[in-house]
C-alpha cells in the first residue's frame, strides 16, 4: 500500500501506548487533544492539566525496519495554567482545548496551543551548543581573583548533550469572551482562525495586542440564541476559504474576498431531515463535533455524535457519503442523555491521501472508513493488544437480535471509555488515538 | 592591549565579556549594546578571530539581544579593521538574517545593507553575493525572506554575469512554494526594479509583477499593487498602458476587497506614477468604483482620496471631472450605510470647496455638507465642523452662516457633550467672522445656555468660550450683554451654578479691565462669600485671589481683605485653607 494509503486491507497492529497503564486516572491526565506536524515526524499532546508532550519519531533503524514509527518522549512544557477571571468571576481551565502545528520556517518547530480563553504560540527548539569560558570566575563558579586577570577571554561555544526548549513567543488573549473550541492556520502562513461558541475570530501570527472579527452569530437579545459555532477550520489551500459548523447540523463556507465581516455565508452545506428519524434528540445528535478539509481541498468531512459525512464542496444541499458509526445507539439515546454522553465532541481525521477516514467511539473503539471500497471496520484501543507488533482483531458489535460468537452486546459498553482524539499521520499508516489518559500509537503491519 | 598594569582597565571589560552570557536579560542587553567597547579592548585581530565566532553562535538568544546584536553589527566595521575586513561580519548577520523573529531578520537585512556599501566590488563579488545566494537557497524560508531585501543593494556594483545570476536567484524566489517568499519578493519588486537597467525591468520584472499580481494568495497579490506603482514611475509614458495598465487595471477589479483595498489606499501614488493621460482615461473610471465598492473597508480608504485625487486632476478638465464623475459618488457616500465611510469623507470633502470655488460650493457642496452635519454618528459631524475654515475662504462667511447655522444650532444642543464641545471651540471662529450683530441675534443665547450645560467640560469650555469672545468683541459688549447675564446667574438656587458665575469671572476679569471688575464683578463676588455651600465659599476665596491683580489697591485693602479675613475663620477647612492663600498670595497679611 502506497504512503497513507490505508485501505481496510491495511492489518493494523500496535506499536506503542503512552502514559500510565493504571486504573487510577488523574483528571489532569486527560489527553485533550492529539496532534501530528506536517512531517508526521513530531506528536503533540495537550491534557487537562495543561501540559503540552511533544514526541518524536525515531530515526529509521536499517536493521530493524519495524520500529520505524516508534515515537518517544521529545519535549515536554506547561502550555497553560489555571486562571481567574475576577471581572466575570469565572475560572479559566488550563485544559488544551485545541493544538496546531506551523508548517516549519526554520530549524525551530512553532505550534499554536489554546485553553477556552488564551492562544499561545510555542517555539520548541534544540541546543546542541554552550558558551564556555568566563574571565571572572570558573566554569564551575567559583571566583578568581580579579588581580590575577591578566587578559581577557572570550567565550567560545562547545558542544554539549542535546537539549530541547519550548518557549512561549506570543500570547493572544482577550479575543474570546466565550469558550474557544477551534483555531486554524491559514495557508498564507501568517494568519489564523479562533472559534468560539459565537465568534471568529482572525490573528496576525505575529501581533498580539488586534484581532478581526470575521463572523459574530451573537444575537442582540440572547434569549434568540438558537445555535452556537461547534468548530472551524480554514481551507488547506485557498487562502480566503474557511468553513464553520454549528449545533443545528449545518456548516457554512465563507469566503473573505467578499468582504471584511463574513456574516453572510457564500455556501450553506445542509442535508434535509429524515422525517421518520426525528425524536426529541434529533437537534442535539445532528450537531456536528468537528469539521475536516480532506487535505486536498476537494471535500470536507463532519462529525455528528451518530455519523461521519463526506461533503464535497461543489454540492451544498447532501453529503456525497454518509457513515454510522455507531448506528446502534439510537436505541440508547435516552440513557446517554441521561449520563451527558450525548454531549460528547467526537473528532476524526483524514488519512494522507484522502482514501480513509477515522474517528472514535465508545467502549475504547474506533472506527475506520473506507471510502473507495464503502468498507468499515471497528478496531480497539486495548490493554490487552499491548503486545509489540500484534495484530488489532476487527470488533463487532451485536445491535439486537441473537448475539454472535465474537460479538459484543451494546448494553456491555463501557460508556466511560471513549476515543474522541485521534490523529493520523500525514504520510504514513501510523495512527495515535487518544483513550481517557493513554496515547496509543498503531501502525501497517510491515511483513 | 594588556599591560602590565591591565588589572584596573580590564576589569569592566572583563565583566562586560562575562555578563555577554549572563542569565539576566537585561544584563546581556547593556553587555551587547556595549559591543563597541568590548570589540576596542580586544583589538580588530581578536575582535575577528574570537568574538565575531562567538556572536554568529549565540542565535539562541531573547529577541531583544538579537535585535541590538543585529543593529550593532551594522556600524562594526572600524571594529574589525576597516572596509577591508568587513566581510568578516557577514557571518553572524547571516545567522541572525535566518531567526524566526520578523524584526530581528530586518534589523539583520538593514544591517547587511549597510554594510555592503563598505565592500569593495570585488568583495562583493567574492563575499557579498555568495551570502545573498546562500540565503537565496536555504532551506528555510526565513532565510530566502531575508534575501530578497538584499538582491537591490548589490545588483549595481557587480559584474553583468554576477547581475544575470541575481536576477535569475529573484525569479526563482517570485515563484517559490510558500507565500511568506512569496510576499518578501512582491515586496521587494518595486525596490530592484529601480537598481535594474530599464530593458531589464521590461523583461524581467514586468512578467514577474504580472505573476505576482495574479498569485493565488492575497497577501501576495496586494503587496504586488504597491510594486506596480513603483515600476510605473520608472516606465516611460508609452509602454505603460502595455506593460502595467492591464495587471493594475485587474488589481482594481480583484475578487478580493483587501487587494482593492491596497489600490485604493496607494491610488494618489498610482495617479502620479501614470501621468495624465492614464488617469482621465483609466483611473477616474477605476476610482468611480472604488468610491462604490461593495465593502466598506475599501470604500472608506477611497473616500480618504477623494481631496488628493481631485486636486492632482489634471487642470484643463479637473472640474469636468470631478463634476461629471466623482462628485456623483460623492453625494451617495453622503448617505452611506457604514459610519467609517461617512466619516472618512466628513474629513476630507470641505477640501473640494477650494477646488471647485464659489459657485460649484454653494450648489453643490453645500447642501451634501448640510446632511453630513446632521448626520447621526457625531464623529462625521465633527469631522465637518472641524474644516469649515476651507469652506470660509471659499464662499465667505455670511453665506456659510446662513446655510450652516441652523445645523450648527442643532448641534450645539446635541445630546452628545462631545459634539457640543466641538461647537463651542469654533464659535470664537465663528463670532469674529459674523460680527457682533449677527452674534448677539443668532448665538448669544446659546453661548448663555452652556454656561448652564449639566456637563462640567461643557461649562468650563463656555467660559473659556466668553473669554474669547470678549476679546474680540471688546469690554463694552461684554458689560452691555454677558456680564449682567453671568452675575444673574449668582442667585440661581442651584450651587454649581453659582459657581459658574465665579469662574466667568476668574476668566473675565482681565479682559473686562479694572473698571467692571471693581464696580460690577467684585460686589457679586463679596456677596457670595455668605453662600451657605463650602464648595461656593471658598471659590469666592480663590475667586478674589484671581481678580485681586486686576482690582485698585484701595478696593482691595477695603472690601476683600476684610472678607478674607473672615473667610479665614470659617468653620470649614477648605474655605479656611484658601482664603488663607489668597492673603499671603495678594499680600493682605
Amino acid at each position: 500500500m502506497g504512503a497513507g494509503g490505508g485501505g481496510n486491507d491495511v492489518q493494523w497492529c500496535f506499536s506503542q501506548v503512552k502514559g500510565a497503564i493504571d486504573d487510577d486516572v488523574a483528571e489532569a491526565d486527560i489527553i485533550s487533544t492529539v496532534e501530528f506536524n506536517h512531517s508526521g515526524e513530531l506528536l503533540a499532546t495537550g491534557d487537562k492539566g495543561g501540559r503540552v508532550v511533544i514526541f518524536q519519531q525515531e530515526t529509521e533503524n536499517k536493521s530493524q525496519p519495524q520500529c520505524r514509527s516508534e515515537y518517544n518522549v521529545y519535549s515536554t512544557f506547561q502550555s497553560h495554567e489555571p486562571e481567574f477571571d475576577y471581572l466575570k468571576s469565572l475560572e479559566i481551565e488550563e485544559k488544551i482545548n485545541k493544538i496546531r502545528w506551523l508548517p516549519q520556517k526554520n530549524a525551530a518547530q512553532f505550534l499554536l496551543s489554546t485553553n477556552d480563553k488564551t492562544i499561545k504560540l510555542w517555539k520548541i527548539s534544540e541546543r546542541d551548543k554552550r558558551p564556555e569560558g568566563y574571565n571572572l570566575k570558573e566554569e564551575d563558579g567559583r571566583y578568581r581573583d580579579a588581580a590575577t586577570i591578566t587578559t581577557l577571554r572570550v567565550p567560545v561555544f562547545r558542544p554539549m548533550d542535546l537539549m530541547v526548549e519550548a518557549s512561549p513567543r506570543r500570547v493572544f488573549v482577550n479575543g474570546h469572551t466565550y469558550h474557544i473550541n477551534s483555531i486554524s492556520v491559514n495557508s498564507d502562513n501568517e494568519t489564523y482562525l479562533s472559534a468560539d461558541d459565537l465568534r471568529i475570530n482572525l490573528w496576525h501570527l505575529e501581533i498580539t495586542d488586534r484581532s478581526f472579527n470575521v463572523v459574530d452569530i451573537k444575537p442582540a437579545n440572547m434569549e434568540e440564541l438558537t445555535e452556537v459555532i461547534t468548530a472551524a477550520e480554514f481551507h488547506p489551500h485557498q487562502c480566503n476559504t474557511f468553513v464553520y459548523s454549528s449545533s443545528k447540523g449545518t456548516i457554512r463556507l465563507c469566503d473573505m474576498r467578499a468582504s471584511a465581516l463574513c456574516d453572510k455565508h457564500s455556501k450553506l452545506f445542509e442535508e434535509p431531515e429524515d422525517p421518520s428519524n426525528r425524536s426529541f434528540f434529533s437537534e442535539i445528535i445532528s450537531s456536528i463535533s468537528d469539521v475536516k478539509f480532506s487535505h486536498n481541498g476537494r471535500y470536507m468531512m463532519t462529525r455528528d455524535y451518530l455519523s461521519v459525512k463526506i461533503w464535497d464542496l461543489n454540492m451544498e444541499n447532501r453529503p456525497v457519503e454518509t457513515y454510522q458509526v455507531h448506528e446502534y445507539l439510537r436505541s440508547k439515546l435516552c440513557s446517554l442523555y441521561e449520563n451527558d454522553c450525548i454531549f460528547d465532541k467526537f473528532e476524526c481525521c483524514w488519512n494522507g491521501n484522502d482514501s480513509v477516514v477515522m474517528t472514535g467511539s465508545y467502549n475504547n473503539f474506533f472506527r475506520m472508513l473506507d471510502r473507495s471500497q464503502r468498507r468499515d471496520v471497528t478496531l480497539e484501543a486495548s490493554r490487552e493488544s499491548c503486545k509489540a507488533r500484534q495484530v488489532l482483531k476487527p470488533r463487532r458489535v451485536c445491535a439486537g437480535g441473537k448475539r454472535k460468537k465474537d460479538e459484543i452486546s451494546v448494553d456491555s459498553l463501557d460508556f466511560n471509555k471513549k476515543i474522541l482524539h485521534t490523529a493520523w499521520h500525514p504520510q504514513e499508516n501510523i495512527i495515535a488515538v487518544a483513550t481517557t489518559n493513554n496515547l496509543y500509537i498503531f501502525q501497517e503491519k510491515v511483513n | 592591549m594588556a599591560g602590565a598594569e591591565g588589572d584596573d582597565s580590564l576589569y569592566p571589560i572583563a565583566v562586560l565579556i562575562d555578563e555577554l552570557r549572563n542569565e539576566d536579560v537585561q544584563l546581556r542587553l547593556n553587555s551587547i549594546k556595549k559591543l563597541s567597547t568590548i570589540a576596542l579592548a580586544l583589538g580588530v585581530e581578536r575582535t575577528r578571530t574570537e568574538l565575531l565566532p562567538f556572536l554568529t553562535d549565540t542565535i539562541y538568544d531573547e529577541d531583544e539581544v538579537l535585535l541590538a546584536l543585529a543593529e550593532q553589527l551594522g556600524s562594526f566595521t572600524v571594529l574589525v579593521g576597516g572596509p577591508e575586513f568587513v566581510h568578516c561580519l557577514l557571518p553572524p548577520l547571516e545567522s541572525l538574517a535566518t531567526v524566526e523573529e520578523t524584526v530581528v531578520r530586518d534589523k539583520a537585512v538593514e544591517s547587511l545593507r549597510k554594510i555592503s556599501q563598505e565592500h569593495s566590488p570585488v568583495d562583493l563579488e567574492v563575499h557579498f553575493v555568495p551570502l545573498v545566494k546562500r540565503l537565496a537557497s536555504g532551506d528555510w524560508f526565513t532565510s530566502r525572506t531575508s534575501a530578497c531585501g538584499l538582491f537591490g543593494v548589490c545588483y549595481p556594483r557587480v559584474s553583468s554575469t554576477v547581475k544575470a545570476e541575481i536576477r535569475q536567484h529573484f525569479r526563482t524566489l517570485c515563484s517559490d512554494d510558500t507565500p511568506m517568499v512569496r510576499r518578501a519578493a512582491s515586496s521587494k519588486l518595486g525596490e530592484f526594479a529601480k537598481v535594474l537597467e530599464l530593458d531589464y525591468v521590461k523583461s524581467d520584472i514586468i512578467p514577474l509583477f504580472t505573476a505576482l499580481a495574479s498569485d493565488e494568495q492575497d497577501s501576495v497579490r496586494l503587496l504586488a499593487v504597491e510594486a506596480g506603482v513603483s515600476i510605473a514611475a520608472l516606465l516611460p509614458q508609452e509602454d505603460l498602458e502595455d506593460l502595467v495598465m492591464p495587471t493594475l487595471r485587474q488589481a482594481a477589479e480583484d475578487k478580493s476587497w483587501r487587494v482593492r483595498y491596497m489600490v485604493a489606499d496607494k491610488f494618489s501614488e498610482l495617479q502620479k506614477a501614470v501621468g495624465p493621460e492614464i488617469t482621465k482615461n483609466d483611473l477616474v473610471p477605476a476610482f468611480q468604483n472604488l468610491l462604490k465598492d461593495c465593502e466598506a473597508e475599501v470604500r472608506t480608504a477611497a473616500a480618504n482620496k477623494v481631496k488628493v485625487f481631485c486636486e492632482s486632476l489634471p487642470e484643463d478638465s479637473r472640474e469636468t471631472i470631478i463634476m461629471t464623475h466623482i462628485l456623483p459618488c460623492v453625494k451617495e457616500l453622503v448617505s452611506d450605510t457604514n459610519q467609517h465611510v461617512k466619516s472618512a469623507l466628513a474629513s476630507v470633502i470641505m477640501g473640494l470647496s477650494t477646488i471647485l470655488g464659489k459657485d460649484n460650493t454653494v450648489e453643490h457642496l453645500l447642501p451634501l455638507f448640510l446632511v453630513q452635519l446632521k448626520d447621526e454618528y457625531p464623529e462625521v459631524r465633527l469631522n465637518i465642523i472641524s474644516n469649515l475654515d476651507c469652506v470660509n475662504e471659499v464662499i465667505g462667511i455670511r453665506q456659510l452662516s446662513q446655510s450652516l447655522l441652523p445645523a450648527i444650532v442643532e448641534l450645539a444642543e446635541d445630546a452628545k457633550w462631545r459634539v457640543r464641545l466641538a461647537i463651542i471651540e469654533y464659535m470664537p471662529l465663528l463670532a469674529g467672522q459674523l460680527g457682533v450683530e449677527f452674534f448677539d441675534e443668532k448665538l448669544n443665547s446659546l453661548c448663555m445656555a452652556w454656561l448652564i450645560d449639566h456637563v462640567y467640560a461643557i461649562r468650563e469650555a463656555a467660559t473659556c468660550n466668553l473669554m474669547k469672545l470678549v476679546e474680540k468683541f471688546g469690554a463694552e459688549w461684554a458689560q452691555n450683554t454677558i456680564v449682567p447675564k453671568v452675575l444673574g446667574m449668582a442667585n440661581d438656587s442651584n450651587y454649581l451654578h453659582r459657581m459658574t458665575t465665579l469662574f466667568c469671572i476668574n476668566a473675565l476679569s482681565e479682559v473686562c479691565g479694572q473698571e467692571i471688575t471693581t464696580k460690577h464683578m467684585l460686589p457679586v463676588v463679596l456677596k457670595m462669600s455668605t453662600d451657605q455651600v463650602a464648595n461656593v465659599r471658598f471659590n469666592v476665596a480663590r475667586c478674589l485671589q484671581k481678580i485681586g491683580p486686576v482690582l485698585d489697591s484701595s478696593a482691595l485693602q477695603a472690601e476683600v481683605k476684610p472678607v478674607l479675613e473672615k473667610l479665614a475663620t470659617d468653620q470649614d477647612m477648605d474655605v479656611k485653607y484658601f482664603a488663607l492663600e489668597a492673603i499671603s498670595v495678594l499680600a493682605l497679611a
